[in-house]
């Protein structure tokens, strides 16, 4: 399973039926593995799904809502395995999300990344500027989704600076200097969204060489009512950044993230899919029709995580549409509370 | 070869008696994330080279350090 022939394809360009025959197999065989090496996922596979050995359809293979992953730590491999645990970054009060990663599942993660990235960014490392403070990347306790983010996407960079010191100021010495050195080709800057929004934008700097990754939700900012087109349009204006690509993934699936393609719209790469799910029914949505964005991705191994129903609303826009194939969707949201009624029963019939 | 066995030494702090010749990927706690981004850093100003990404995730052992050295063309002796 670790050499799985599916994480060296390209990622992107396999039509959406391929595509999905490859991925109902390997998630079969993950939940199996899963259902064995983890009791407490395999009761809720057995209590809620019929057997996997026997569906067909990926869509009516087994998931997990998000929140199980915040009440319980859940883990396919033995405790002396782990070489990392991933915290997501829940606001205070919240209970955060645990991620135990083997060394195994920790490569196939970065493998994955790595084959996402180069399509954007080819073979060759970029100066890499970071939209953060180097304390998000500090060692020691369990690492934030914010600094797992970070310490994914280095490899893909040379040179790197932080732009932010410890009090979230700009570095203004530090960028002049990355600036001189690296701003007359090519380069790369990396951040959560709302980061960049804040610090980026009033840098008073010319990032017209740059490539900006940024990722981590737009809840800030659709408080602020600025969408992807006016964020766009905002950075060009401040910055002369036109190489802007934004991404949707999450702690629980890291590797597995979802790239803006050309049409504007998110893209799963060959080992991962969404699914679009009605709230109410829990059936899949049809092409069009918005419900809750279920992500599955075939790198977790330890960790039952490769099946996830998320809180977050969305809309699947096109299928086999475009140079990228596959689907393309769009994030609309995190739901509500009280429009997750249906996940929480669903969810409490099984404890 | 000694070169490149001080330059694992510098970037995980060990002192210079340390043997590195079989440390790999998260083998010890200093050889992490951060740490392997510290010595491929460290790998590429004292040799004067730019590895590609690949070659960055592939670093994962000293044996497969010194392997990536030579393609890039870098006197191993």
């Amino acid at each position: 399973m670790i050499d799985d022939p599916i994480l060296a394809l390209p990622p992107y360009g396999h039509d959406q039926a391929r595509k999905e025959a490859w991925l109902a197999d390997g998630l079969r065989r993950l939940t199996l593995h899963h259902a064995t090496a983890c009791p407490a996922y395999g009761a809720w596979v057995r209590a809620m799904f019929p057997p996997p050995e026997r569906t067909e359809r990926m869509a009516e293979l087994p998931w997990l809502p998000v929140g199980v992953f915040k009440s319980h730590l859940l883990m396919s491999v033995p405790d002396s395995t782990i070489v990392r645990t991933l915290t997501s970054s829940g606001t205070s009060g919240q209970a955060v999300s645990r991620i135990p990663l083997d060394a195994a599942t920790a490569s196939r993660q970065s493998r994955a990344l790595s084959a996402i990235m180069q399509t954007l960014l080819g073979p060759r490392r970029l100066p890499m500027l970071i939209v953060d403070h180097d304390g998000a990347i500090a060692g020691g306790g369990p690492l934030s989704a914010r600094g797992a983010g970070i310490l994914g996407m280095m490899p893909f960079g040379r040179h790197h600076t932080f732009l932010l010191d410890q009090s979230m100021a700009v570095r203004r010495d530090a960028l002049a200097a990355f600036l001189a050195s690296h701003g007359g080709a090519p380069f790369l800057i990396f951040g959560m969204t709302a980061m960049v929004w804040t610090h980026l934008r009033s840098a008073g700097a010319d990032l017209s060489n740059a490539i900006l990754i940024h990722g981590g939700g737009w809840k800030t900012l659709a408080e602020q009512g600025v969408d992807n087109a006016s964020f766009k349009a905002e950075l060009r204006r401040r910055t002369g950044l036109t190489r802007v690509v934004n991404f949707y993934g999450m702690a629980e699936q890291v590797g597995s993230i979802f790239l803006e393609g050309e049409d504007g719209f998110l893209h799963p790469a060959a080992a991962a899919d969404v699914i679009i799910r009605d709230p109410d029914s829990l059936r899949e949505c049809p092409i069009g029709t918005p419900g809750l964005i279920q992500v599955v991705s075939l790198l977790p191994l330890s960790y039952p995580g490769h099946s996830i129903l998320t809180e977050d609303w969305g809309v699947v826009t096109a299928m086999d549409a475009g140079a990228w194939k596959g689907k393309s969707f769009t994030v609309l949201g995190r739901v509500k509370q009280a429009e997750l009624r249906g996940c929480s029963d669903v969810a409490g019939g099984g404890t | 070869m000694d070169k490149i066995r001080d330059l694992f030494r510098e970037s995980f702090d060990l002192d210079s008696a340390s043997a590195v010749d079989d440390l790999a990927y998260r083998g010890i706690p200093a050889w992490d994330s951060v740490g392997h981004m510290r010595l491929v850093a460290a790998l590429e100003t004292t040799f004067d080279i730019m590895l590609d990404t690949d070659d960055v995730l592939d670093l994962g052992s000293f044996a497969k350090a010194v392997t990536i050295l030579r393609k890039y063309g870098v006197e191993v002796s």
